[in-house]
């Protein structure tokens, strides 16, 4: 079974995470397809302040949940990116192309792409995630329609793109023209929101590892995204788990595709600086 | 047919003569329950996999009945004795009437 890979050995960690309920992250480690590893723990990034180590969700998951990830033909988020391959190739829009013709094999000129994003995009002047790069491309390259923002074909093209960057580090640039909107990202991060009067610090810095009702906390890491998520049985976006969490607050949400949202998923990419490119993960 | 509908199968390319290999299937589906209703209100048909069967040089190796609370994508694991080599033959039945299959061959060595 793949589960030998998984060295329970949870005991270690209750040590270290004193007086924290059970759910606590453990301290397994994840190589995918038996070649990708992933670091899923490392030292935090400069600019955090109150956090020393950076995890991905990988670890607040279950062992069942952690061993679809070991290898592509278990992780059900790897349908999508098959699906996503198939649209690669397929000729959209009035200008008679499709992502290929531009771009050729993917594993080759996407690679690293996803752990620079969000990035300041010098040519149009502004902070662009990966949506809005790749509606960019539709609508001004291929003649197509935009994507809607956190719809599922764009997220599932967005997994393909994730899926060849895999084992790289995060790196995404904070300074330079890019500093104004992470610090709008970081102010948003420190807001709270919502009849509950949540901010992301509130669950993410202050209380991962514990758990929120029936659920585990994590860091709010979204290196692993998009991630399958077992209870809708799709992928999921880095906007659409904003908005989620944002309702949860029981706030209006901003829009998926929004300068606020934008600037907020800069900012949470830079706190997993360091941490591997995972998408597309599996989650609860 | 349903959309979007792939069988996929991992099978090890070879084997000891007499070994246990581990076999896995998944094929992606959606498995549509027939108790939901959709926006109209009105119930959705059923639409799933339900029955899956494997052969290895003709003979039977696993004939599974499926029910309609399994999820999306069905994905089957099971054992097998690999006493010669050959090939295996893996089918799924939708209730639509479409049959979907594919095979793997194994060698012995």
């Amino acid at each position: 079974m793949k589960f030998k890979a998984l060295t329970a050995l949870s005991g270690v960690l209750a040590i270290t995470a004193a007086g924290a309920v059970s759910a606590d992250p453990d301290d397994d480690t994840l190589v995918i397809n038996g070649e990708i590893e992933i670091v899923t723990k490392t030292a935090a990034p400069e600019h955090m302040e109150y956090i020393d180590e950076v995890m991905s969700g990988w670890h607040f998951r279950s062992d069942e949940t952690q061993a679809f990830e070991l290898d592509d033909f278990d992780n059900p988020g790897m349908l999508f990116v098959e699906q996503a391959m198939d649209v690669w190739d397929t000729v959209e829009g009035e200008k008679g192309k499709s992502c290929a013709d531009c771009h050729e094999a993917v594993e080759d000129s996407m690679k690293g792409v996803r752990a620079v994003y969000p990035k300041y995009v010098e040519s149009a002047g502004e902070v662009r995630t990966l949506e809005m790069q790749i509606n960019d491309c539709r609508t001004n390259a291929m003649g197509a329609e935009a994507w809607k923002y956190d719809g599922d074909d764009i997220t599932n093209m967005v997994a393909l793109i994730s899926s060849v960057s895999r084992g790289m580090p995060i790196n995404v640039a904070i300074d330079g023209p890019a500093e104004m909107m992470w610090e709008q990202g970081k102010e948003l991060y420190y807001t709270r929101t919502g009849q509950l009067e949540l901010s992301c610090a509130n669950c993410h810095e202050d209380s991962y590892g514990m758990m929120i009702r029936a659920d585990h906390l994590s860091q709010g890491q979204i290196n692993g995204f998009p991630a399958y998520r077992l209870k809708n049985a799709k992928l999921n976006s880095v906007h659409a788990r904003f908005k989620g969490c944002v309702r949860d607050t029981r706030a209006e949400t901003f829009a998926p595709g929004s300068p606020e949202f934008v600037a907020l998923e800069l900012y949470v990419a830079s706190r997993g600086n360091g941490l591997s490119v995972e998408g597309p993960s599996v989650r609860n | 047919m349903a959309d979007d509908v792939k069988p996929r199968v991992k099978v090890p390319k070879k084997a000891a003569a007499g070994e246990t290999i581990t076999i896995k299937t998944l094929i992606s589906h959606k498995m549509e329950s027939g108790q939901r209703k959709g926006k109209d209100g009105n119930l959705i048909p059923r639409s799933i996999i339900n029955r899956f069967t494997a052969e290895f040089n003709g003979k039977s190796i696993i004939d599974v009945t499926l029910e309609a609370a399994i999820s999306t994508n069905p994905y089957i694991e099971f054992d097998s004795i690999v006493p010669e080599e050959g090939e295996f033959k893996f089918t799924w039945y939708d209730d639509d009437g479409s049959v979907y299959d594919t095979s793997k061959k194994i060698a012995i060595g």
